[in-house]
């Protein structure tokens, strides 16, 4: 097929390339809207002013620099690599998405934006973005797919208890992709007054690459832990991929680091068709390159460009398409994506609770889980550092379900030596 | 064959192909240039129409759920230029089912159906290139869209990529019907006129005669869309040939056409 990626004349004015992918394809109205919110970002990323402000309030707001742990019982029980814990879902709100949400509210701020609208899946980003409205003093609109509402509910009573109006999306799946098709076309009609907080690595330049600098920070802190804690680099980084956020800013900074391996992990659903997962890159029934949602990625469509459903039992993960630069970074090799099933996911998160008294979010299980059928087959001076990237407190309802925690004996799965399905 | 505005203003119709199917939308479209459209928008449903309004979602999703193709909307082009050698003829489409089917083979296919244009709704000037050298070699008109928002640098690059004519948004916002055309219109198609000598449609929220003779003022032709599909959602697939007929030619009333 032909790629999109064949430089243009006005070249000089297109940035936001991952390798061939990336770039920007969105309605004409809108592109006014990016260039400016393009500048804007530019001028505040070179003032260190603006770094001052949001470096403070990492820090005194939401807890930065978060923590790196050894999880020695999780190690034990597994017999092989050292897991070492980046704890993202430490920050204030439970995920790392306020890194990305406090930064580009600031920028809102900046703009002279009042109006903030925003997309959300599981509901961290849009619990992020309204905390950082409320503390902002900004109005603010979070668009969520019906289906995500009923799942996330928790999320839903946090957003509007902080002030925010969540509008249900009840359009195609009633998920992520639909929630930000309903963001877009908020976007598109109050584009003078409004500024989009797009929640992860995806859409058109600036965000994926403003978001991935937002979040370099989890990298950048976890190479100085790893060094300082252990004397040494990890082996392996993992980290869970819906968009790809927490993943692209745990990766970004070992990038130049060879002997760093990358293993993004993808949500492998209940099964390898079309509309049962959410593996992008899985190899057979798997992603293929086309634009949605303003980025050139790979893409879940069928052979006629319409773009499929997705499963997953975690709504983060649960989405059609995936950052560019995981794209590039795929393509290259220089990260590896797997992906785990619901079930391996639900049971990771049983085993860290157990072991290690840490309850992940079920996007977040998925990383574990991957850590967890490596790790055996690592030498014990190993490291395997997972980007524990939420906690699951937003997750009670499924996993009261999906483990019968309401009153049936509670299984016992996650404090013995792991089965071997894991 | 080039697209022309016989008619001041010329009329320009949108249909979602394959809503509510294709052999319909064949004899909507036909009525439509018989009853007096100049150029025939056939729009190729997709899953994430995220420009477009409740209507054209609609319309979109249920055309996808039928199994409508972009093939299916090229061969329905065929036809349509095979019955009406005159009519314009715009295939009207999101990027992706493009892409999934190639650039190049998707330029040569439009070609072969007998298409005079082509409007990608999220492809923008600068990342065209590729898009606009296929488009050349097969003599096709890229059409692109221009909004009140876009800056003077835009409309100019806009005004150079674009051939046949150039797409007014009537205003900021998705597709969908409106009570008045606003005031983004005018200006809009004023700016357009100092950076290019191409025809200017003016679209979105078009819905009725008044607003197509105050259109007719100061643009060269009124783009229908929504307020079309909304219609053939409420009329049976029988009687939305003669329905849309009618509703052209009242679109038509106090126009010199």
């Amino acid at each position: 097929m032909a790629t999109l990626a064949n430089p243009v004349e006005m070249a000089a004015e297109v940035k936001g390339r991952f390798g061939a992918y990336g770039g920007r394809y969105v309605p004409e109205t809108l592109m006014a809207a990016l260039e400016e919110l393009e500048e804007a970002y530019e001028r505040a990323d070179a003032d260190p002013a603006f770094h001052a402000e949001l470096d403070g309030l990492l820090h005194h707001y939401c807890g930065r620099p978060t923590a790196m742990y050894f999880a020695k019982r999780l190690t034990e029980q597994l017999g092989g690599a050292q897991i070492w814990l980046k704890r993202e879902d430490l920050l204030h709100t439970g995920a790392h998405k306020i890194n990305n949400a406090l930064g580009q509210g600031l920028l809102a701020r900046r703009m002279g934006k009042q109006r903030i609208i925003a997309e959300t899946g599981a509901g961290q980003h849009g619990v992020a973005t309204a905390t950082v409205c409320a503390l902002l003093g900004l109005e603010c609109v979070i668009y969520m797919g019906e289906e995500d509402m009923r799942r996330q509910e928790l999320n839903v009573y946090r957003m509007r208890l902080l002030g925010a109006e969540v509008r249900e999306v009840s359009a195609g799946s009633a998920t992520l992709k639909d929630a930000i098709n309903e963001a877009m076309r908020d976007w598109v009609t109050n584009v003078r007054t409004t500024c989009y907080i797009l929640g992860s690595a995806l859409g058109a330049h600036p965000y994926p690459t403003m978001v991935r600098n937002f979040h370099r920070v989890i990298g950048r802190e976890a190479r100085e832990q790893m060094l300082e804690q252990a004397g040494r680099l990890p082996d392996v980084i993992v980290a869970c991929v819906g968009g790809g956020s927490n993943a692209i800013g745990a990766f970004y900074e070992f990038l130049p680091d060879a002997s760093v391996r990358l293993i993004g992990v993808e949500a492998g659903g209940r099964g390898s068709g079309l509309g049962e997962h959410a593996a992008r890159f899985q190899k057979v029934g798997g992603g293929l390159p086309g634009v949605l949602q303003g980025t050139y990625s790979y893409v879940l469509q069928d052979e006629a460009g319409q773009v499929s459903g997705t499963h997953s039992v975690s709504a983060g993960l649960d989405y059609a398409s995936v950052g560019p630069e995981h794209a590039m970074l795929h393509d290259s090799g220089r990260a590896e994506y797997v992906s785990c099933s619901d079930e391996e996911a639900l049971q990771a998160t049983v085993a860290l609770s157990r072991t290690e008294g840490i309850v992940p979010a079920l996007e977040t299980a998925h990383a574990v889980a991957e850590a967890m059928r490596i790790a055996p087959g690592m030498g014990k001076d190993e490291i395997v550092l997972v980007n524990l990237s939420g906690r699951g407190d937003k997750d009670m309802g499924i996993l009261a379900r999906e483990l019968h925690l309401g009153g049936a004996p509670a299984e016992n799965k996650g404090t013995s030596a792991p089965e071997e399905s894991l | 064959m080039p697209i022309v505005f016989k008619s001041k203003p010329g009329l320009v119709a949108y249909v979602t192909a394959g809503d509510p199917n294709l052999e319909t939308t064949r004899a909507i479209a036909l009525a439509a240039i018989d009853a007096g459209a100049d150029v025939i928008e056939l729009g190729v449903p997709f899953s994430d129409p995220l420009a477009d309004g409740p209507v054209i979602q609609r319309a979109s999703e249920r055309a996808v759920a039928r199994g409508t193709r972009l093939t299916d909307v090229l061969a329905l082009a065929k036809e349509l230029r095979a019955a009406r050698p005159a009519c314009g003829l715009v295939i009207f489409s999101y990027l992706n089912p493009v892409v999934r089917m190639g650039l190049a083979k998707f330029c040569a296919a439009a070609k072969d159906a007998g298409a005079d244009g082509v409007l990608l709704t999220d492809m923008i000037v600068e990342e065209a290139a590729e898009y606009l050298a296929a488009m050349e070699a097969n003599d096709l008109a890229p059409i692109f869209l221009a909004a009140p928002t876009s800056p003077e640098r835009r409309l100019q690059a806009i005004g150079r990529a674009s051939k046949g004519f150039v797409y007014a948004i009537s205003r900021v916002g998705i597709t969908g019907t409106q009570d008045t055309i606003a005031g983004d219109a005018k200006e809009l198609v004023a700016r357009l006129r100092a950076v290019t000598d191409l025809p200017v449609a003016v679209g979105f929220g078009i819905s009725n005669a008044t607003h197509v003779r105050a259109v007719g003022e100061f643009a060269d032709a009124a783009i229908v869309g929504s307020a079309l599909v909304a219609l053939i959602e409420k009329t049976s697939p029988a009687d939305a040939p003669r329905v849309v007929g009618e509703f052209i030619q009242g679109l038509r009333a106090g126009t010199s056409a």
